[in-house]
């Protein structure tokens, strides 16, 4: 046996089996994810159409009503306050950091950037409770006349879109660095200002890849449990304003997995919670991806 | 003149973006040491939780802590088993099948994306179908299916820049393919593919979400796989939504404990990648 595993042979054809197995596993990975969600989940078809869970505002686990309208307007609100916040903020930053930083700057951003990405979840969401919630409600709330804990659909989006930062960012840096230097000096011969430049020819040329980096950094958004959990409120209704508490689908699924085995059927609702997340991500990326290999080709 | 402004203008909003980000990352990393650096006792760190813990009587977060560190590695481990090879794979043996590769790219970065609370629910569901209590080994499973896009595309972005000519001189020296992918190509790379795999670790040690309902929690620290084990994430969680003031105290602490870790990944693996550039060929 000893002599067999010395052979370089043997050695290479174990070792390419092995390669084989794991390749074919993450290929398999994703089906298996969408699959095992599925099956999952079908007990919650037998009662309800699909069209009557997405859209029911009903949510009564005990008598079998499961309407998840709440939970995913509440990722909605949560997810494109976020957006609104985080967008120019990534656009102007890359712009910046792309075209007119000097190098020493750059020696600043980038761990900065990197140390953003890495902080968890959770310290994001403690830093929610102990800073944004208060500030809501101490300070952004009573500009509006509005009385709140702060447990709220912006908190959440505050949080959320300081998580999104880093990832946005750092797909909008890539997107420009692959912008040709002759185009902005064509630009920039002909007479126009940096900023001109910016506005008619990097732009309009990346811009499949700017849609494409705030689609990514929707989908991350959308799913991103703890943080939003701690600071959200968590009341099942669909909110109105951006003081409303609400209560985002990752939220459900992570709250309740103590109930789950305890109420019937409870546990297929979940897990329908949790193929949405998976399905409007997958969905999400694959759109975005693609539209990233089309800008490549140019 | 009009142009002069317009373009101060915009130069002025991008600054103040760039500012606002830099002042959002001292401002959480300075609440949380605010808040933490308090209530940081040495008994933090080498404790577990004694009986009462939770109502602030004495006790650490020792069980998270390595809870936390056990199936970090554990999960690690697991996906550079599968992960590396899978990388070395398409890097190496499907050099020559572009459309291939391109479609297992696709794919990857596809799942990179899934939010770990989905692989958490799979994960539980996986549990269930086996027949698994909530352990150890549950996490870790779960932890391993979540990193492990992470681990292959980073190692693939790594190994796609490694020169072709290497890879053709080693063949045709009359090495196997197994010989050109691990003592050639992965060589080469080294200090890339661990920068990968210390990535994934600090998206492993810092995830809540995946192992929420299958790593289970606990006051001991785990002595074997079957075991469920606390991890600091969670840890954190639960002590802050304690209403006793001293154990939200602690949660404030133990997220400095984290976010310490998570740093010194971070700083570890910027070294090791500025390693990387520098050997590159």
């Amino acid at each position: 046996m000893i002599v067999l595993f010395y052979n370089r042979k043997t050695k290479n054809r174990l070792s390419t089996a092995w390669m084989i197995i794991a390749i074919s596993f993450v290929i398999i990975l994703p089906f298996m994810l969408g699959i095992g969600l599925y099956y999952k989940s079908t007990l919650l078809f037998e009662k309800q159409s699909l069209g009557d869970l997405l859209f029911s505002k009903i949510w009564k686990p005990y008598d079998g009503k499961f309407g998840f309208m709440p939970f995913i307007m509440g990722s909605v609100w949560v997810t494109t306050i976020a957006m609104l916040i985080s967008t120019p903020i990534c656009f102007f930053s890359s712009l910046y950091i792309t075209q007119y930083s000097n190098k020493f700057y750059l020696r600043v951003i980038h761990p900065a950037i990197d140390i953003l990405a890495g902080i968890p979840s959770v310290v994001y969401g403690l830093w929610g409770v102990i800073f944004v919630v208060p500030f809501i409600s101490n300070y952004i709330a009573p500009i509006f006349g509005i009385k709140t804990m702060g447990y709220s659909v912006l908190a959440g989006a505050i949080v959320l879109s300081v998580m999104v930062i880093p990832f946005i960012l750092n797909i909008l840096i890539e997107i420009f660095k692959t912008i040709p230097i002759e185009l902005s000096e064509a630009s920039l011969s002909l007479g126009a200002t940096k900023w001109q430049t910016i506005k008619f020819v990097l732009v309009k040329k990346a811009l499949p890849g700017i849609i494409a980096a705030v689609g990514f950094g929707l989908a991350r958004a959308f799913g991103e449990t703890m943080a939003v959990l701690m600071v959200v409120g968590n009341v099942i209704k669909i909110p109105h304003s951006a003081f409303d508490p609400g209560y985002p689908l990752p939220a459900l699924i992570a709250n309740n997995y103590g109930e789950m085995l305890s109420i019937p059927k409870y546990d297929a609702a979940l897990m329908f919670a949790a193929l949405i997340l998976f399905v409007v991500v997958m969905f999400f990326n694959a759109l975005m991806r693609m539209l990233i290999i089309r800008y490549e080709k140019y | 003149m009009l142009k002069k402004f317009e373009e101060m203008f915009f130069k002025f909003i991008m600054m103040l973006c760039n500012f606002i980000i830099l002042f959002v990352l001292v401002l959480i990393i300075y609440s949380i040491f605010h808040k933490g650096m308090k209530a940081l006792t040495w008994e933090m760190l080498t404790q577990r939780p004694h009986g009462g813990y939770y109502y602030g009587k004495e006790g650490g977060v020792l069980n998270a802590i390595v809870g936390s560190l056990y199936l970090s590695f554990g999960a690690t481990l697991l996906a550079t088993i599968i992960g590396v090879p899978v990388a070395l794979y398409m890097n190496v043996y499907l050099i020559k099948r572009k459309k291939i590769v391109n479609v297992i790219r696709f794919l990857l970065d596809l799942i990179w994306g899934v939010p770990s609370i989905v692989y958490g629910a799979f994960g539980f569901s996986l549990m269930v179908f086996f027949g698994l209590k909530t352990s150890l080994l549950a996490g870790i499973i779960t932890v391993t299916l979540f990193i492990l896009p992470i681990m292959i595309r980073s190692c693939d972005e790594i190994l796609k820049t490694s020169p072709l000519g290497l890879l053709e001189a080693a063949l045709s020296l009359g090495s196997t393919r197994t010989e050109t992918s691990f003592r050639v190509i992965l060589k080469q790379s080294f200090s890339g593919v661990v920068t990968a795999i210390l990535l994934s670790f600090g998206r492993a040690i810092g995830d809540a979400a995946s192992v929420l309902f299958t790593a289970g929690y606990t006051d001991n620290i785990p002595t074997s796989l079957s075991e469920p084990a606390a991890t600091l994430p969670l840890s954190i969680f639960f002590q802050l939504g304690s209403p006793v003031p001293e154990v939200q105290n602690r949660a404030y602490a133990s997220a400095v404990i984290l976010t310490v870790i998570i740093l010194i990944i971070s700083l570890l693996s910027r070294a090791l990648s500025k390693r990387f550039h520098k050997n590159k060929i």
